[in-house]
């Protein structure tokens, strides 16, 4: 049964269509790439999921036990964070923000569940440490601990590589990896990353001026995708 | 040194020296706890806007002879700030341009208000003391003393309770808007609590150097601490010493009371920095 559902998506803003004709849905277990040009709507078709910007038309639905807001996010690094004073806990203890309603303080059981998400993703060492004085592949290891504290089911993850070298890529992808078969968490990803979608994806989402979802090998046999992944893929493989 | 407590002493004999005292260590201690959220989210200057805001206002309620601007003044300065904050959100307007725009403007009708309408014969005397808050600290009320205690103690009890989603909404906004937090709820009840506290504390030091209230505690706690906890603890112990101390001093040299403070907030931030500086680890 579907988690979660797009129908007859148009995304843009300000009453600009930027892509449309979006339709997938996600499974639990799935582990769903979102490929496509730079300003092909992808950043966009995030949003919209996460239900930050509405959709020109059209429906996101989630079922099967989940919410709209238990999709844990990991998004791009932004400037602000640059320099935000606060330690690694304090950033992975936010991931229970959301879930708290009015209470003022974190219970015992979420305090509990925040170590058990550092360890899972090998950052307890640096538990007290700044956020900022870490290394990129840390830092996103932290947002992922604290999307794991807001949300156990699905994932939606935004370029969790970008500007990491590749062996902490690589890891970046195995942790990613580990959650979607161990904890058989569901994992949405943009990626500009071919042979990893190659490697690592159940279905591809194309964005663009064509639109194609379906599994990984319906993709590689259409036209759009044997295309598409000649000319982006060759590099690594 | 005997002769400084003896000048104390004697000062604290009068109400309005205790009244300037508790009022600053009040905006003090509120200013600083919301400037860390302000400075991390970009929001330095709309304390400088909203000041000029105030100012404009103040100037309207003089012109119209209100004897009580305070309500007059507050209630136009929160509907700014979160006219403000909306126009921040709309990603077709800069929101840089539009309080630049706002402050000048609100600055600029004050003025010309005070100037065409002008009820007191010391007009530029006027203007001084409302920018930069010369003696307004001193003739404070008991009334008003009462509305800045319960509104700091209600600015206090805020920060305390939603610590937890200021702290989130001010690391990534997004993150917390799709994991449930209200942020757009949060962001105007912040904007509102910003109203006042540049409302309370144009009293203490005028409504240009609102911003170095806003600002040096923040900056200061941010050079050498490095968890959200320990630098909002630490910028409001830092805000409430240096507001005591440029207060006391300015009693006892007779300088004007709002540039005393921000001197002292001055003097501390280099030394933080420099500390900062020197301890960094990397």
């Amino acid at each position: 049964m579907a988690q979660l559902t797009c129908k007859d998506l148009c995304l843009g803003y300000d009453g600009k269509v930027i892509v449309e004709n979006i339709n997938f849905s996600v499974s639990q277990g799935d582990s769903l790439y979102i490929l496509g040009e730079n300003g092909s709507g992808k950043s966009t078709l995030v949003k919209t999921i996460l239900g930050l910007m509405p959709p020109v038309s059209g429906t996101v639905e989630t079922s099967d036990g989940l919410s709209p807001t238990q999709i844990g996010y990991l998004p791009q690094q932004t400037m602000v964070q640059k320099d935000f004073p606060a330690s690694v806990r304090e950033v992975v203890m936010s991931g229970f923000a959301g879930k708290s309603g009015l209470r003022p303080f974190y219970t015992k059981e979420e305090k509990r569940a925040c170590a058990e998400n550092m360890k899972k993703m090998g950052i307890s060492d640096f538990a007290s440490r700044c956020y900022r004085e870490l290394s990129g592949g840390q830092q996103q290891r932290v947002l992922l601990a604290r999307a794991l504290c807001a949300a156990d089911k699905m994932l939606l993850l935004d370029e969790p590589v970008a500007g990491l070298d590749p062996k902490v890529s690589h890891e970046m992808y195995e942790t990613i990896d580990t959650l979607n078969k161990k904890y058989k968490m569901t994992i949405i990803m943009v990626s500009h990353d071919i042979p990893a979608a190659l490697k690592y994806a159940t279905h591809i989402l194309h964005v663009g001026s064509e639109v194609f979802f379906g599994a990984l090998d319906q993709y590689l046999g259409s036209q759009l995708g044997s295309h598409y992944t000649k000319i982006h893929g060759g590099g690594e493989q | 040194m005997s002769d400084i407590y003896e000048k104390l002493y004697y000062y604290f004999q009068f109400p309005f020296v205790r009244y300037a005292l508790i009022v600053g260590v009040l905006i003090a201690l509120c200013s600083s706890l919301l400037g860390v959220t302000l400075v991390l989210k970009r929001f330095s200057f709309i304390g400088d806007g909203l000041s000029h805001v105030a100012f404009g206002a103040i100037a309207i309620a003089s012109v119209f002879n209100l004897t009580n601007d305070m309500p007059f003044v507050l209630l136009i300065t929160v509907i700014s700030a979160i006219a403000l904050l909306a126009a921040g959100n709309n990603r077709r307007i800069n929101g840089d341009a539009i309080i630049a725009m706002i402050s000048v403007s609100a600055l600029a009708i004050g003025y010309l208000l005070m100037n065409i309408f002008s009820v007191s014969t010391n007009l530029s005397g006027d203007v001084c003391s409302t920018l930069f808050g010369s003696t307004s600290i001193l003739t404070l009320s008991v009334y008003e003393v009462w509305l800045c205690a319960i509104l700091s103690f209600a600015v206090v009890a805020f920060f305390i309770f939603f610590y937890n989603k200021i702290f989130s909404i001010s690391f990534d906004e997004n993150f917390s808007r799709a994991t449930g937090t209200k942020a757009g709820a949060y962001n105007i009840f912040i904007a509102v609590i910003i109203a006042i506290i540049i409302v309370l504390a144009m009293n203490l030091v005028g409504s240009l150097l609102i911003s170095a209230l806003i600002v040096f505690p923040a900056l200061s706690a941010m050079s050498i601490f490095k968890s959200f906890k320990s630098v909002t603890i630490c910028s409001a112990l830092m805000s409430v010493t240096c507001t005591l101390a440029g207060i006391l001093i300015s009693i006892l040299a007779g300088t004007p009371v709002g540039s005393t403070i921000v001197a002292v907030y001055i003097v501390v931030f280099a030394l933080f920095y420099g500390v900062g500086k020197i301890t960094v680890r990397k």
